[in-house]
């Protein structure tokens, strides 16, 4: 189309009143969300938290005198905190520093964590929105084929997994994400059903987006903010599933280990030695909690009207 | 050209509802739009009116495809656009725009105002580097009566008439032949229902495109139209040149609704005859048989629960569709 002569209707001499003034910045709903979370004191702190407890598992093994495989053949048996020996949270039944286990667990459940429910994020959101967004036949399949995976016991499902393709820390995070990402799905396309049918979207239509980039360009960026909290609230989830798998002793390979891994061993020798068995309790605990926690503030601060 | 600019022949929008059964779902058409046929010129405005519920909305959706017609053709430049595929209607619409009823919720609210008002060139016109779009949105900004500066800004931050007005930007930026403008005052406050309806005349004049204007207000549809169709359960009653339908409604429904718009003058105030309109819109599950006014038509007659009315020349460019409107 010629939209030359026209165009010129439209020059009009804006560029002064462009460089005269900076621009207003404006607020972005997720700039609002921002202030409103650092607000709330609990989940402010949660966060910080979480920080610095992600920081000193990953961090922390560089500065301690021993390594998680590390036997100590002079002890060769649990031993009570002892500085001379740099053993400051002691040793396990098998005289392995529990400072340098405690931090390897730690790396293990923030990893199963973060990874797995990535999967479960990806797979999630990409079902749920298209799902949601496309409507009709698109729609019935994926939702009867969640339907299905829902049916599938979750366990047996995982355990199958390890039994054919041998314990393997990846296939881990790829079958908890795997079995994650139904809820996310579900969650994605109850929001994707109520924005569809949003004026926006229509004049998105109208302005000449395609399916793909609308649901790029406003569908997850509204949906975005629902997502997060479930992520937050996902990520305690499975690191509890991968504490349960381990505690079953199907998840990590020793010497690795993680905190769910450390529970069940500690658990055995809980009357000897209940050191083993609540200093990864309560750092598990913990690391759940906050992530509650914040996930708590998170949905306050995302919607603040559906309270 | 203007026998082909856009012309709208027997369109249909049935939307399925599900009216019973338990197991097995029975269905039965809401007919939103029943066979509208009309012309649009270009440089036109067609004002569209009706209560709420009568397929306004419905009926400029389909024109632009929004939402697929049941039936009935759309042609626009000689292309019917019921019948394009997904690719070609997309590239149709850079000439058909549409400004919303609702200013806020027709804005992304994660999306800044320039975004917004750019999102129509980042599509039709990728080659465009970001410097010159964001001019172009700068230049559009301050045409529609925004401050430029303000372009980062965010919808929450607007009130009701910027939305609106960043609405109408975003319609207006690729310079379209036509735009449909569904209700664009009626959720803004009546100060400034005057500026956007004098900001889309201007608009209209210098861009030279057609409009196709749906209200339930009479005054401003007035104020705007150059043509006014007035529709009720989906079909068309009357469709008429301004200056004839205000000073001589020939249709009951037509009569009724006029009567009911204030006189400013007291005295012709009260000297008007009223038309008073019994009753509430029939279902449009349900349509009455016949004329589907008949049910609240002071004139009618055995026949009109019969006989569907046809359209018929009432006068020059006068069309009505009333077994008893010279009566
Ligand atoms: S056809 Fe009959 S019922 Fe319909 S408007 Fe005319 S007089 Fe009234």
């Amino acid at each position: 189309m010629s939209d030359a002569p026209v165009t010129s209707n439209l020059r009009v001499p804006h560029s002064d009143a462009l460089d005269k003034a900076a621009d207003v910045e404006g607020r972005s709903l997720w700039q609002d969300a921002f202030r409103r979370m650092q607000a709330n004191r609990a989940a402010m702190a949660s966060a910080i938290m979480l920080i610095v407890l992600a920081v000193v598992c990953f961090v922390g093994p560089l500065f301690v005198p021993w390594t998680y495989e590390e036997i100590d053949w002079d002890l060769l048996e649990a031993t009570p905190p002892n500085f001379e020996l740099k053993h400051y949270l002691g040793t396990d039944s098998l005289g392995r520093d529990m400072l340098a286990r405690l931090l390897q667990g730690g790396q293990v459940s923030f990893m199963v964590g973060i990874l797995a429910t990535s999967v479960a994020l990806v797979i999630g959101v990409t079902v749920g929105a298209m799902a949601g967004f496309i409507g009709g036949r698109v729609d019935q399949f994926l939702m009867r084929f969640v339907d299905v995976m829902y049916a599938v016991p979750l366990m047996f499902f995982i355990i199958i997994l390890m039994v054919v393709f041998g314990r393997n820390f990846y296939l881990m995070f790829l079958a908890i994400g795997f079995v994650e990402w139904l809820t996310m799905s579900r969650i994605v396309r109850g929001q994707t059903l109520t924005l569809r049918n949003k004026e926006f979207i229509e004049a998105a239509r109208a302005s000449g987006g395609s399916t793909t980039s609308i649901i790029i360009r406003h569908i997850i960026p509204n949906v975005l903010g629902v997502v997060i909290v479930y992520v937050t609230l996902t990520i305690p989830q499975v690191i509890l599933l991968e504490s349960f798998l381990s505690f079953l002793g199907l998840g990590v390979q020793a010497p690795m280990t993680s905190w769910g891994a450390l529970i069940a061993e500690g658990a055995q020798e809980m009357e000897i030695t209940p050191r083993t068995l609540i200093l990864p309790a309560v750092c598990l605990s913990t690391t759940l909690f906050c992530f509650n926690f914040l996930g708590d503030g998170l949905r306050d601060a995302l919607d603040p009207k559906d309270r | 050209m203007s026998e082909s600019f856009l012309q709208v022949r027997d369109l249909k929008v049935h939307f399925p509802v599900r009216t019973g059964g338990i197991l097995i779902g029975q269905y039965s058409p809401l007919k939103a739009v029943d066979g509208v046929s009309f012309d649009l010129n270009p440089g036109e405005t067609l004002g569209v009116v009706g209560e709420s519920g009568c397929g306004k909305s419905t009926l400029g959706r389909a024109v632009l495809q929004l939402i697929g017609a049941t039936d009935g053709t759309v042609s626009w430049l000689g292309t019917d656009l019921t019948s394009l595929d997904k690719k070609e209607l997309i590239a149709a619409r850079e000439n058909l725009q549409i400004v919303f009823q609702d200013p806020l919720a027709s804005l992304d609210p994660r999306m800044t105002a320039g975004d917004i008002i750019a999102e129509p060139l980042r599509n039709y016109r990728p080659a465009m580097t970001k410097a010159e779009r964001r001019k172009m949105v700068a230049g559009m900004m301050e045409r529609v009566g925004l401050l430029p500066r303000m372009i980062n800004r965010y919808p929450h931050e607007f009130s009701g008439g910027q939305c609106q007005r960043i609405g109408i930007a975003r319609a207006m930026i690729l310079h379209p032949k036509l735009v449909v403008c569904d209700e664009p005052v009626s959720a803004l406050d009546v100060s400034i229902q005057a500026q956007v309806v004098n900001l889309l005349m201007d608009l209209q004049r210098d861009l030279g495109l057609s409009l196709l204007f749906i209200s339930h207000d009479l005054a401003i549809v007035r104020h705007i139209s150059h043509r006014v169709l007035v529709l009720y359960l989906g079909r068309v009653m009357e469709l008429a040149d301004k200056a004839s339908i205000y000073a001589t409604p020939h249709h009951p429904y037509t009569q009724a609704l006029l009567s009911a718009v204030p006189i400013p003058d007291p005295v012709k105030e009260r000297a008007k005859e009223r038309v008073l309109l019994t009753g509430d819109i029939p279902s449009p599950l349900y349509p009455p048989s016949g004329c589907v006014f008949r049910t609240r038509c002071p004139r009618a007659t055995a026949i009109c629960a019969d006989e569907v009315p046809q359209l018929e020349q009432a006068g020059a460019g006068h069309d009505v569709a009333c077994h008893h409107w010279n009566t």
